[in-house]
């Protein structure tokens, strides 16, 4: 492993990340509208029957893997930018081994997809949104090992869709038939277990579904499957997705 | 030591032969210029012996490393600068240096030290904390050609080093690019279609047309081979003076663009005067005449039967687009 060279690329992306305000501003704005508006307008209607918790609460850790999928697939897919503006042909050109482009490039990813959890975390704690006494060292430890995970998978998936395009034309396309699909059935704003057979073979196969089932089991107690069991599936999609991203990248140009 | 050699190397993308059969040697050491128009094949050849592009066929090896079996020996023994900009513009001017440094496993003091140097000889070092958004197009050049010297490569590759600069920033980038050959001792290859450039530059010339080498020499034995000076006339009857000439055997080569005509002839300047008054003889007009030494483009023009500048003119772009190389 050329761990220089994954240093090199990770303290790249995290360069360009401190320096970017707007953009650490636009990754937090989005989940504070949510959980303040929709998330406190439904909580007063709302209640999730079965469970103990209130809607809020029910919502917040699906908001906080919204955080996670649509700042590491944009990680993942900025790559295209590098295509474009030629930054790519100088990191191609260098004598590093392509896998190590791509792990220098998912570690970036995901350390700045965690910082953006974290800091949604936080931000659903001071709202209330999540009770303070769900934070405890275990209930932390789970959710950080299954936000990285799910931020690894889809940086992964990001590459992947990058790798195979030139251009940011057809990523609208796989923003509507792709990620907000994965969103949506992932169970982020609705509990699954009522949902339609076909939606929920559907849920079933969505890798987000095992990431948001995972955090809300280690932080409100509620989950379909064991956590041990969503994280290991979503270790194995990680996995596979690394697999695929690296295939995909090296591929592309000589 | 050839710092370059290159046997039958060829480029085909899809029937398209971009390359055809190239087989050279450069020099270690000298500035070698390929010199051709867009879609020549010029950014083809130095993207396969920096190995973005594998060869259809043919072989090739860069200070002794194959391009095709030694991909990491060759990368480590060049250096490119690219045709289109390569720089992250969100880093600063130190920053990228040091991206590179670092991704050429230069330690950090031999770092330090070499940006600093590297900044000065391209007089960026104002400007090197400052966002690489905020440079004209000339400083990204210069800190493009200082990156790509970081790692003290044996080789440099330049496409196109000064294209869409201003003649006051080519000029100097032209002596910028001579100190480095010197200072550093590095093997140059550029490629151009500005035909000063190479002459100014470049000890020896390959002229390349359709993917292959027409011409290979020196700046001025290839101006030598037209053999004379060039003198060009406007006269109100061209093809009635060509045909005059011949018979009086006052030239060596005519050729005829619209009303003027370009004569090749040994020494010009007592040419000339028997020209203007074998047309004011025979009732031609003269309009003007003009004598100059031969540049390489008269050479060019010469070779491949026409001007290297009207051909960017011509529709070719798809024929250029299809030889970058491209992600896939």
């Amino acid at each position: 492993m050329e761990t220089n060279a994954i240093y090199t690329l990770w303290l790249r992306e995290m360069k360009r990340f401190l320096r970017s305000k707007s953009r650490i501003v636009g990754n937090l704005s989005m989940p504070f509208i949510w959980l303040a508006i929709l998330g406190v307008g439904l909580n007063t209607s709302f209640a999730i029957p079965g469970i103990q918790s209130n809607y809020l609460e029910f919502m917040a850790p699906g908001i906080i893997v919204m955080s996670l999928l649509f700042t590491s697939i944009f990680s993942g897919v900025s790559v295209i930018w590098d295509k474009q503006f030629g930054f790519l042909k100088e990191i191609l050109v260098a004598p590093v081994s392509r896998t190590s482009i791509v792990v220098g490039k998912i570690l970036g990813s995901t350390t700045i997809s965690l910082i953006n959890a974290l800091l949604v975390l936080a931000m659903a704690l001071l709202l209330g949104a999540l009770p303070v006494s769900s934070l405890t060292p275990i209930s932390l430890a789970a959710a950080l090992v299954i936000m990285a995970l799910v931020s690894i998978s889809f940086v992964s998936f990001g590459l992947a869709i990058a790798s195979t395009m030139n251009n940011m034309e057809g990523f609208q396309m796989i923003m509507s038939f792709l990620v907000m699909p994965i969103f949506f059935l992932s169970g982020a704003f609705f509990p699954l277990d009522k949902v339609p057979d076909w939606m929920k073979v559907l849920t079933h196969l969505d890798p987000l579904m095992y990431g948001v089932d995972g955090l809300r089991g280690a932080f409100i107690g509620v989950s379909q499957f064991p956590v041990l069991f969503d994280i290991g599936i979503l270790a194995a999609f990680s996995a596979l997705m690394i697999l695929v991203s690296s295939y995909l990248f090296s591929r592309m140009g000589g | 030591m050839n710092a370059i050699e290159m046997r039958g190397l060829t480029k085909k993308f899809n029937g398209f032969t971009a390359v055809d059969s190239i087989s050279l040697d450069i020099r270690e050491g000298e500035i070698f210029g390929l010199l051709g128009p867009n879609g020549a094949g010029k950014t083809t050849t130095i993207s396969m012996l920096s190995t973005i592009l594998a060869p259809t066929s043919g072989s090739a090896k860069v200070w002794g490393h194959d391009i095709v079996g030694e991909k990491d020996a060759v990368r480590k023994s060049i250096g490119i600068v690219f045709q289109d900009p390569s720089l992250d513009d969100e880093l600063t001017g130190r920053e990228n240096m040091d991206f590179h440094g670092r991704l050429y496993d230069i330690d950090g003091d031999t770092r330090g030290k070499r940006i600093t140097e590297l900044l000065k000889l391209v007089d960026l070092e104002k400007h090197a904390d400052k966002q690489v958004k905020t440079y004209s197009g000339g400083m990204k050049r210069r800190l493009e050609i200082a990156r790509g010297l970081m790692h003290k490569p044996k080789v440099l590759f330049l496409d196109e080093p000064t294209l869409g600069l201003d003649p006051q920033t080519r000029r100097k980038l032209w002596d910028y690019i001579k100190d480095f050959n010197r200072k550093e001792k590095v093997t140059i290859i550029l490629t151009t279609h500005y035909m000063e450039e190479a002459d100014f530059l470049c000890g020896r010339v390959a002229i390349v047309d359709q993917g292959k080498i027409i011409r290979l020499d020196t700046p001025e034995k290839l101006k030598e081979l037209l053999g004379g000076d060039i003198l060009s006339i406007e006269v109100s009857d061209p093809k009635k003076l060509s045909g005059l000439l011949k018979k009086a055997s006052l030239a060596r080569n005519v050729q005829i663009v619209g009303s003027a005509m370009n004569v090749i002839a040994s020494n010009g300047s007592r040419t000339l005067p028997k020209i203007i008054e074998l047309a004011c003889k025979n009732g031609i007009e003269v309009n003007t005449a003009v004598m100059k030494r031969p540049s390489l483009e008269d050479v060019f023009i010469h070779y491949t039967g026409r001007g290297i500048r009207e051909q960017e003119a011509e529709p070719k772009r798809s024929a250029r687009m299809r030889m970058r190389p491209r992600g896939h």
